[in-house]
């Protein structure tokens, strides 16, 4: 149910996107998604490039949902966190991308989140329920499910340190700590900011 | 319980009035914009320095692309610089600043490599799961060779640094900070930090991921402190951790738990089962900065910046904590000489991203500037970030530095990574100001150019495909010049040079204070001796802030070339006539405090006259 739509999106991301294409160079050495290859006595595992590619689209789906923030009429101080997470996630994404691209494997681009489900990402109802909110109703769905996002992004950075020999190469360790640093603290300016809202 | 620390940490974590000078990016023309891009060939602008040199990365650092062979931070020693790299250390001798060479290059794989100097012994921070304790390449395959914690070179031959221990702690080190001991001159403490988690008990016994703050056995949520006897380095253990992050939790769980819990409701099924409740306060440091002769401490933890008092460097105690919604990441500290101010800096991006774009939040990246009250608490004044927008090709964020030493003034030089090297005024807390700066293009060309990629580079070696990650780590002034730790370029040492907001007078004071050490996150006192370039330092603030009439100055400044002319004790019985003169000046002007200290300066320099 999942290998599918992600082999379909590749397809498209490699067809459709000239930033993609050019980026990933020389074709012939590229692995496809879904056949990850690592040169044996690689410092990167395949854990690595599964943590790289999901949380590309762990992100896209986060700066989705934080680009509704103003037409959903977002109180100010949500629509700043708002804009922090995308403008956070986006540079964040560009150097997940690039870290592939440089040990070769395939780099997922922002249209991902709709294909690959990762942990915490918000399901197609909680999706359709975020987009038909409106001002505080917004606000309180976006923090509910932003907190979910965020924990759905520090158990997969559990699970890849957990995973034997994985998280070694130094990119990988860097990026990985730092998410769980801006995002536990985010998930505790979520949760006062929540606290705070108005009663229902 | 819960409510008191739900109330606690409201209290704490005040949110930023909106009165907050707020920076905007300035329209006009600046010369940092533009840039040539360029590795080794970029273009560059200046304002206010100069470079003194540039030395290349030694070839060891220089293969594979990415973070794995990056200088990182800098330690000065006696007429070296030790600059840190992620595969291990370089030792350059500065003896000529405008030719620095090499005395050895250090392989052994240490990600992040940040260097203190305590005489012969290099400290070296240990953090990435790919470390070992033979320092070898190619990763850790069993586990217990894995080296987390901080590294101890001898290198009293400089030619050739022996490694002397690793000391293992649970979370390794990203960052660590010296503290001497008050009473005892052979120990020094190490401050651990890092916000990695533990690793498992069965790779090193006792340590334990938990989420309880207050769990004695929880080795998260508390600072690791390393004792180390000098002479016997080899004897270097944890000897505490302190608990200095109980009660920060931000989490009002009550609340929060039961909306989240129906906010899950949906059937895709696809939520996680939602993991165990995780406490959002810091479960350490990133860096702490050590003020050794005021006993405090200035932690930037992740989602708070505390203050502690240090005068048992065994029993921190926590004093304030400071949150602040427009911080990402509460990353490094500087003190103001006289302990009154404290400037944060917040890695937005984590040093890796572009967050000094245009479009850039202008409040986040940046620094802040706290004062330290009576009540030994924080007071939120205003932000600085450079005031002039980078590329999207250039990660950029506050980053490390240190204080310029020009008496009354607060002055800090830091590096922005791609930004560049930036020189800030705050003595103003609600008025930071930029003084000079140094900056590159990016190392990458901007988008649309034809990137080139090396066909035949192994994978991960690849330069030229985006994303080159460089710029200034720290900078640093030491003993009249500044340092710059240049990520992926290599080494720079720059000048600072006269100008309308900082005099040849304030530079020459400032290279009157010399170091022989110098740990920039162990903070010095800074002393000034008794000098003409002192005093004239504080006779060109009263002309710049008025702070005096100009008659007044002009008379005082004839006076001061008058005494320089003469010798001995006709000059200290000029230079006292002269004190007792400005004792008259000191009520009535603006700025009476400065003229204070200019006739204490003055007296000093008599009392050296004879």
């Amino acid at each position: 149910m999942i290998s599918r739509p992600r082999l379909l999106i590749a397809v498209i991301a490699l067809c459709s996107s000239p930033l993609v294409a050019h980026a990933q160079g020389d074709m012939s050495g590229m692995n496809m998604p879904g056949h990850i290859m690592i040169p044996s006595g690689s410092i990167i595992t395949v854990a690595d490039v599964e943590f790289m590619q999901g949380m590309i689209a762990h992100h896209a789906q986060a700066i989705y949902m934080s680009r509704m923030a103003d037409a959903h009429g977002a109180n100010p101080r949500l629509l700043r966190l708002a804009t922090k997470i995308d403008q956070s996630q986006v540079a964040e994404i560009r150097i997940m991308q690039d870290w592939l691209r440089r040990w070769d494997q395939f780099a997922p681009d922002t249209s991902s989140w709709r294909t690959m489900h990762m942990s915490g990402m918000l399901t197609a109802e909680q999706l359709k329920t975020l987009e038909s909110s409106k001002g505080v109703d917004f606000d309180r769905n976006f923090l509910v499910m932003m907190i979910q996002h965020h924990n759905g992004a520090l158990k997969m950075v559990a699970d890849l340190f957990a995973t034997p020999r994985a998280g070694q190469e130094v990119d990988v360790s860097v990026f990985a700590n730092d998410v769980v640093s801006v995002q536990t603290a985010e998930i505790g300016v979520m949760q006062q900011m929540l606290a705070q809202l108005p009663e229902k | 319980m819960q409510n008191v620390r739900r109330i606690a940490a409201l209290t704490a974590a005040v949110i930023v009035p909106a009165l907050l000078a707020a920076q905007t990016y300035p329209t006009g023309n600046d010369p940092r914009n533009g840039l040539k891009s360029g590795r080794l060939d970029a273009g560059t602008a200046a304002s206010n320095m100069r470079q003194v040199s540039f030395s290349p990365k030694p070839a060891q650092f220089d293969t594979v692309r990415g973070l794995t062979f990056i200088n990182s931070d800098m330690a000065f020693g006696t007429h070296f610089v030790y600059q840190g790299n992620f595969a291990g250390f370089s030792i350059w001798d500065v003896t000529s600043p405008e030719k620095p060479v090499l005395a050895s290059v250090v392989e052994c794989i240490t990600s992040q490599g940040d260097p203190s100097i305590i005489g012969n012994l290099l400290f070296i921070s240990a953090e990435g799961g790919g470390n070992r304790n033979d320092c070898g390449k190619g990763g850790v395959q069993n586990p217990k060779d894995h080296m987390a914690g901080v590294r101890i070179f001898d290198v009293s031959n400089p030619r050739a640094p022996r490694l002397v221990k690793n000391v293992q702690t649970c979370k390794g080190s990203h960052t660590h900070t010296v503290v001497p001991s008050p009473t005892d001159k052979n120990i020094v403490y190490l401050y651990v930090s890092g916000n990695q988690g533990a690793r498992s008990d069965s790779e090193l016994v006792g340590c334990k991921n938990g989420t309880d703050p207050a769990d004695p056995s929880n080795s998260l949520y508390s600072l690791d402190v390393i004792k180390v006897p000098l002479d016997h380095p080899e004897n270097a253990a944890v000897v505490t951790g302190a608990r200095i992050f109980t009660g920060l939790d931000a989490a009002p769980q009550s609340a929060a738990r039961t909306s989240a819990a129906a906010g899950r409701g949906g059937r895709g099924g696809a939520a996680p089962a939602g993991p165990p409740p995780q406490p959002t306060g810091p479960r350490n440091c990133h860096d702490v900065t050590s003020y050794p002769a005021m006993h405090l401490l200035a932690g930037a933890c992740a989602s708070y910046g505390l203050l502690v008092d240090i005068s048992n460097p065994e029993k921190p105690v926590r004093l304030a904590a400071q949150a602040d919604t427009n911080f990402s990441l509460w990353h490094t500290a500087v003190f103001s000489n006289d302990g009154s101010k404290v400037v944060f800096t917040d890695e937005w991006g984590g040093g890796t991203a572009p967050m000094c774009q245009a479009s850039s939040m202008m409040e986040m990246g940046g620094n802040t500037i706290l004062t330290i009250g009576a009540d030994k608490k924080y007071t939120q004044h205003s932000y600085f970030k450079i005031p002039t927008a980078q590329s999207a090709q250039e990660n950029c964020v506050s980053h490390n530095g240190g204080l310029v030493p020009v008496p009354g003034r607060d002055i800090m030089v830091q590096g922005w990574y791609q930004g560049g090297v930036d020189v800030m005024d705050f003595s103003d807390a609600d008025h930071p100001k930029e003084l000079a700066f140094f900056d590159r293009g990016p190392i990458d060309p901007l988008p649309g150019a034809d990137v080139p990629v090396a066909a035949n580079a192994a994978p991960g070696a690849r330069r030229g495909a985006g994303g080159t990650i460089g710029g200034s780590w720290g900078a640093y002034y030491w003993n009249g010049l500044i340092y710059s730790s240049e990520l992926d370029r290599g080494f720079d040492i720059f000048e600072l040079l006269p100008s309308a907001n900082l005099s040849a007078n304030e530079i020459a004071a400032a290279k009157l204070v010399t170091m022989s050490e110098y740990n920039p996150q162990s903070q010095p006192h800074i002393v000034w001796p008794a000098a003409f370039p002192v005093v004239r330092s504080y006779l060109d603030q009263l002309v710049r802030n008025k702070g005096l009439d100009a008659s007044r100055t002009t008379a005082i400044n004839a006076a001061l070339d008058a005494a320089e002319q003469k010798t001995g004790k006709a000059r200290g019985a000029a230079l006292t006539a002269l004190a007792k003169e400005v004792d008259g000046d000191v009520s009535g002007a603006k700025d009476s405090a400065r003229v204070r200290t200019m006739v204490e300066a003055i007296r000093a320099l008599a009392a050296v006259s004879k």
